[in-house]
Formats: structure tokens, C-alpha cells, sequence
């Protein structure tokens, strides 16, 4: 990743494209993916779990629960984060 | 011989199957942009499916941590889920290269 702006710029009239800044754009840009990918599922799953029947608003067992629920969906996306990746690493000897 | 199946076996020599197997592999989610398998993060997208899925099937209600029985429900389950893909995946391809149903 490393060396790789230095070599791409196109001069000219000051429209320097640099690969290394295009990389970290979308390195944020996964980042923000990445994010939004979460809170969309996590909001999904908790609202499932945590909201019966909707009130006026939320009340303190909604709350309890969500912020518990957001802990443990956490804790679930590393375990299987971490299975996942030793899986891939296994197969991958295998090949 | 249905023409269904004539159609994917005329697609898909042998050369085309392996490709394919190697790309419907778990290592793609489906949603993977190009720059994204360069990138390699596909993995994690495909994470974000595979707990989707594993919180149904292990998570009854949240509690103060994750048990340990629930821990290994979403281990298993995540290496099934993989097993099950690859039986998915190899079979298909065995029934195109046949052209049975």
C-alpha cells in the first residue's frame, strides 16, 4: 500500500490524481459501509427483541434492553468474526 | 435432457464450473464490489450476514453476556452455515456438468 501516490500523480494543470488519497477515500468510504451495515442489522435485531407491542415512546425496560441487546449483538459479531476467520484460514491450507 | 440444463451445461465448460465454484465460494458475499475484493473486505460484509443469521438462530434474549452455550450455537452455526454452501455449491455444479434435475 505503501509508494503508491508518489508515482501516479498526473501533473499538467493542477489536476494531481493521487492514488494513495483515492485509496484512502475509499478506505473511509468502506469504513462508513462497514458502520452503516451494522447499525442497520443490530437496529433490526433489537427492535425485534426489545419493542412488544409499540407505546408513545420508549420506556425504561426498552432502553435496558436496547443497550444490552447493542452489547451482545457486538459480542456476537466478534465470535463470529473470529470463527469465520479461522475457518477461511483452514480452508485455505487446504487448497 | 430439459432445455433448462442444456443451457447451463452449454455455459459452463469445465474450465467455467471451477471459476465458478472458486467465485460462489463463501470467501464473496454477494454484494462485494470490485474495488472491495481488491481490497479484501468482502470478509467483513460477510459477517455482518452470517451474525444476521446466527442471532436468530442462537440469541433467544440478550443478557448481561453471552452464555456459553450460546457462544458455541453461534460457532457451529457459522461453520454450518459454510459446510452448507459448499454442499450447495458442489452439488449445483455436479447437476450442471450431469444436466440432471
Amino acid at each position: 500500500m505503501d509508494g503508491f501516490g508518489s508515482d501516479f500523480s498526473a501533473g499538467g494543470s493542477g489536476g494531481k490524481i493521487d492514488a494513495g488519497t483515492i485509496m484512502e477515500q475509499v478506505k473511509v468510504q468502506i469504513a462508513v459501509a462497514n458502520a452503516q451495515e451494522l447499525l442497520q442489522r443490530m437496529t433490526d435485531k433489537c427492535f425485534k427483541k426489545c419493542i412488544g407491542k409499540p407505546g408513545s415512546s420508549l420506556d425504561n425496560s426498552e432502553q435496558k434492553c436496547i443497550a444490552m441487546c447493542m452489547d451482545r449483538y457486538m459480542d456476537a459479531w466478534n465470535t463470529v468474526s473470529r470463527t469465520y476467520n479461522s475457518r477461511l484460514q483452514r480452508e485455505r491450507a487446504r487448497m | 435432457m430439459s432445455g433448462f440444463w442444456r443451457l447451463w451445461r452449454d455455459q459452463f465448460s469445465q474450465e467455467h464450473v471451477d471459476r465458478f465454484r472458486q467465485i460462489r465460494g463463501f470467501t464473496h458475499f454477494p454484494g462485494c464490489s470490485e474495488i472491495q475484493k481488491i481490497l479484501s473486505v468482502c470478509c467483513v460484509f460477510q459477517v455482518h450476514s452470517f451474525t444476521d443469521v446466527c442471532w436468530d438462530k442462537c440469541v433467544d434474549s440478550p443478557g448481561s453476556k453471552l452464555d456459553y452455550r450460546t457462544e458455541t450455537c453461534l460457532q457451529n452455526c457459522v461453520e454450518r452455515f459454510i459446510d452448507t454452501t459448499l454442499t450447495i455449491t458442489n452439488r449445483f455444479t455436479q447437476m450442471v456438468q450431469k444436466g440432471t434435475h
